[in-house]
């Protein structure tokens, strides 16, 4: 084959390129850490350390089911409610003596039909997303007053909260499950039919639709996806703060929705990695972390946290535009 | 003062790895149309998006009305008075007419409203002047796309346009459109201004164009007027076959029936459509566009519902309600889109011909077998020698016909026993054709049966074993390839004539 040469060097070419787009936020990264290694005393310390990862975790998790729904060219504003209702949940099951292990399953999968529910309002209901998740934002906002009275709830059982302060092989808790989350949504993205489906989707549903994709299917899973991160962000977040919190996860879709962009996910669909989106994420948290350590005021930290989201899809919009 | 109005002169053009354009030249005088042709990837798009400002030149010059210029972007070739109208219309889908004629500039009757009265007057006096019978308020989403075309040459004549390119003007539109168009370009040129025109279909650079320039390979070959060339000329320049030979291959229908649709009937969209499928049968289906041969085929296929009738697969009913139905029973179709229909354009190569495989080549339908993805990718891009520089190059990249053999690659990995494919052969060059026309041959040797639909009558006669014929949603007649005559089917597909085509009457 004559065309065996070009095939080779462009792939080549591709990878490179690839390695371009993660690769730039990982060199950010390494900036930054470095950057704040040296102007900072408490960076680089074991403490502050497990605290940023401990932070990152949470938002981390709700980031990776919000990617699918992105790549899949939706989106999902009702995370940052989820997040508080499994927390409230799984508080308040606990506290009725609820085991904790069937506390945290019973709050998980509520979670994930609640997001099924988005699914629905979106592929049978032909709402968009933005819309049909802007009201079950408010809704299940709603819901955790009603059912948490908008109090907290302490006096959580101590082996729960003692959770999120424990370590494996030296590695906070929450860091590890939002690793094993991390490990099976690139396996989902990357390796399964699930996955094609969810870029195909977004790339076109008509084209999706005739060549036999079950779109009904895939959409429910993708918004329950979304869902069950939240809810098991949520129990997480309970533990760290050892409270169920009615507006705990205020704000988190926002977070959520920044990562991924700052990780290169196009909020037009087919574009996206599960790696890129735990780029932004940690830059995010490492933005408000080293800003701390810093002493800049938070006000100003969350005007630079701005500017980050624009420039990040500005350089990524330069950049498509000067690949042709 | 020359007489050309634009003279392009060894224009060359590289992308990463390609060489695009090397010393093509292009010269249009002042009222002539030019006809510019070539196969897909030979370099028009590249020369046309040069001229209108998309693309820089790396060398060459342009002299545009007597001055070398620099077109540096598409605002500036607009404003010396270069226009391109493309098949995909560029006009505010939400507007009116009217306001789409002063997009961005409305005349104003006080410094803060808008001279409705003269954007409605301007607007329609410039369409009256082309005798174009289209009312300035209509919304341009409620205009058909011929109107649409219309629409925007007249804008561009209005915003006196020294040069026009029409790109693939044609390709969407009925005959009688076709020839309203037509009629718009003979007065352009009237007017002086030049006009450069690309089609694959050559019956209309004969008909109309003066001078033909042909590319091949992002080179130029020739330049000559049309009454010293022929078909056959131009076709063995741009590629070194005949046509009538592209279309002359064997035929393989038997007599076990494949698909009977009886009766098929959506309302007010198509009733009483009625026919068998053979095995290994080239079954063609003719019909204008808007005739609703697509909604015939994209109900067999499940993709739309119809109201009456019966369809049976190999002698069983089959209840097709969702394409996945379909899909799974051994139907494959190449869809009339392949943009909007066939294809995830940002996805690769790779992705877009297995789609329809990852379950199949998943280990316990999970986790996708990488190798068999590779295999099966790359035996295709063999097979219908798909040019793409790498399998995870994106298909939104590809030439038009390369996406199409991706379509029909998709389709094909799935090993369907009934392949539909809905003018597979628009907007792609003769090299890609005659693969297409090929690919048929073999396909119905292997026993695959094909429904075939064209607007394009020398094609349907040229590949068909027999021919449907659609007028307005009803099925006006079969006709056998051995009585086939383009004056017998336009008879019946202009609603002129009908046979007593519900029944099938001959013999295999």
């Amino acid at each position: 084959m004559k065309s065996q040469q070009p095939v080779n060097s462009e792939s080549k070419e591709k990878k490179r390129f690839k390695l371009k787009t993660e690769g730039t936020l990982a060199l950010l990264l390494l900036v930054l850490a470095v950057f704040l290694t040296i102007f900072t005393k408490g960076f680089l310390t074991g403490n502050n350390l497990s605290n940023l990862v401990r932070q990152t975790a949470i938002n981390g998790v709700v980031a990776l089911g919000m990617t699918l729904v992105i790549i899949a060219g939706g989106i999902d504003l009702s995370v940052g409610s989820v997040v508080g209702f499994a927390g409230i949940l799984v508080a308040l099951l606990m506290k009725s003596g609820v085991p904790i292990g069937l506390a945290v399953l019973a709050s998980v999968l509520i979670s994930f039909l609640v997001g099924t529910i988005n699914g629905v309002m979106v592929f049978d209901g032909r709402i968009p997303p933005f819309i049909a998740t802007l009201g079950s934002m408010a809704i299940i906002r709603g819901a955790i007053m009603l059912i948490s009275n908008a109090r907290m709830i302490a006096g959580l059982p101590k082996p729960f909260l003692d959770f999120a302060q424990t370590t494996y092989l030296g590695f906070p808790s929450l860091f590890v499950v939002w690793l094993i989350l991390i490990l099976f949504t690139i396996f989902l993205t990357k390796k399964t039919p699930f996955g094609r489906n969810v870029y195909t989707i977004g790339s076109n549903i008509e084209v999706a639709r005739l060549s036999g994709i079950n779109i009904r299917f895939t959409t429910y899973m993708i918004y329950g996806l979304s869902g069950l991160m939240a809810g098991i962000a949520g129990i997480l977040m309970t533990s760290r703060l050892a409270n169920g919190i009615p507006t705990g996860g205020q704000g988190y879709e926002m977070d959520a929705i920044a990562s991924c962009v700052i990780g290169g996910a196009s909020l037009s669909g087919a574009e996206g990695t599960i790696l890129g989106t735990v780029m932004g994420a940690f830059i995010i948290a490492t933005l408000r972390n080293g800003g701390n350590l810093l002493g800049i005021d938070p006000f100003i930290l969350q005007i630079v946290n701005g500017v980050i989201i624009v420039a990040a899809v500005y350089i990524d919009q330069y950049r498509k535009a000067h690949q042709k | 003062m020359s007489d050309y109005i634009v003279e392009m002169k060894n224009i060359s053009k590289s992308f990463p790895g390609v060489r695009a354009l090397s010393n093509v030249d292009l010269s249009v005088k002042k009222g002539e149309v030019h006809a510019l042709v070539g196969e897909n990837g030979a370099g028009k798009s590249t020369l046309i998006k040069i001229l209108t400002g998309a693309y820089q030149k790396d060398a060459g010059t342009i002299i545009f009305d007597g001055k070398e210029v620099e077109v540096k972007n598409p605002h500036f070739s607009k404003s010396i008075g270069i226009h391109a109208v493309y098949q995909d219309i560029t006009l505010a889908m939400h507007l009116s007419v009217g306001e789409n004629f002063f997009l961005g500039e409305l005349p104003m009757s006080s410094p803060f409203t808008v001279d409705w009265k003269n954007v409605y007057s301007t607007a329609g006096d410039v369409l009256a002047s082309l005798d174009l019978n289209i009312d300035p308020h209509m919304l341009i989403k409620n205009l058909p796309v011929a109107k649409q075309e219309m629409v925007a040459i007249a804008k561009a004549i209005y915003e006196k346009s020294k040069l026009m390119i029409f790109d693939e003007p044609t390709a969407l539109l009925t005959n009688e459109e076709s020839e309203e168009l037509f009629k718009i370009i003979a007065r352009l040129k009237s007017e002086g201004i030049g006009i450069i025109y690309i089609s694959h279909r050559l019956e209309e650079v004969f008909r109309f164009c003066d001078t033909v320039t042909i590319l091949k390979d992002g080179r130029y070959i020739a330049t000559m007027p049309t009454k010293d060339t022929n078909e056959d000329e131009l076709i063995s320049l741009m590629v070194g076959r005949k046509i009538e030979e592209m279309y002359y291959f064997e035929h393989h229908k038997e007599s076990e029936v494949v698909l009977s649709v009886r009766d098929l009937t959506k309302k007010k969209v198509f009733q009483g459509i009625h026919f068998d499928l053979h095995k290994g049968e080239i079954l063609g289906m003719f019909g204008l566009v808007g005739s609703g041969r697509t909604d015939i085929m994209l109900s067999i296929f499940g993709a739309t519902k119809y109201d009456e009738g019966s369809i049976a697969f190999f002698g069983k009913p089959a209840k097709v309600h969702k394409p996945r139905q379909a899909i799974e029973l051994g139907f494959g179709l190449v869809p009339e889109n392949r943009r909007t229909q066939g294809l995830a354009l940002p996805l690769s190569v790779k992705t877009n011909i297995n789609l329809l495989q990852y379950k199949k080549i998943s280990r316990f339908g999970i986790a996708i077998s990488r190798s068999q993805e590779l295999n099966i990718a790359k035996s295709f891009i063999q097979e219908l020698s798909i040019k793409t520089p790498s399998e995870d190059a994106i298909v939104r990249n590809l030439s038009g016909g390369n996406q199409q053999k991706v379509v029909i690659s998709k389709c094909l990995a799935n090993r369907p026993k009934i392949m539909i494919f809905d003018e597979p052969t628009v907007g792609i060059d003769v090299g890609s054709k005659e693969e297409i026309y090929k690919l048929l041959e073999k396909l119905t040797r292997e026993g695959t049966s094909v429904i075939f639909i064209s607007s394009y009558l020398p094609e349907v006669i040229g590949v068909s074993d027999r021919i449907v014929v659609i007028s307005e949603g009803r099925q006006m007649g079969i006709v056998d390839r051995r009585g086939a005559t383009e004056e017998r089917i336009m008879r019946l597909a202009s609603g002129i004539e009908e046979n007593s085509g519900k029944i099938e009457s001959e013999a295999v």
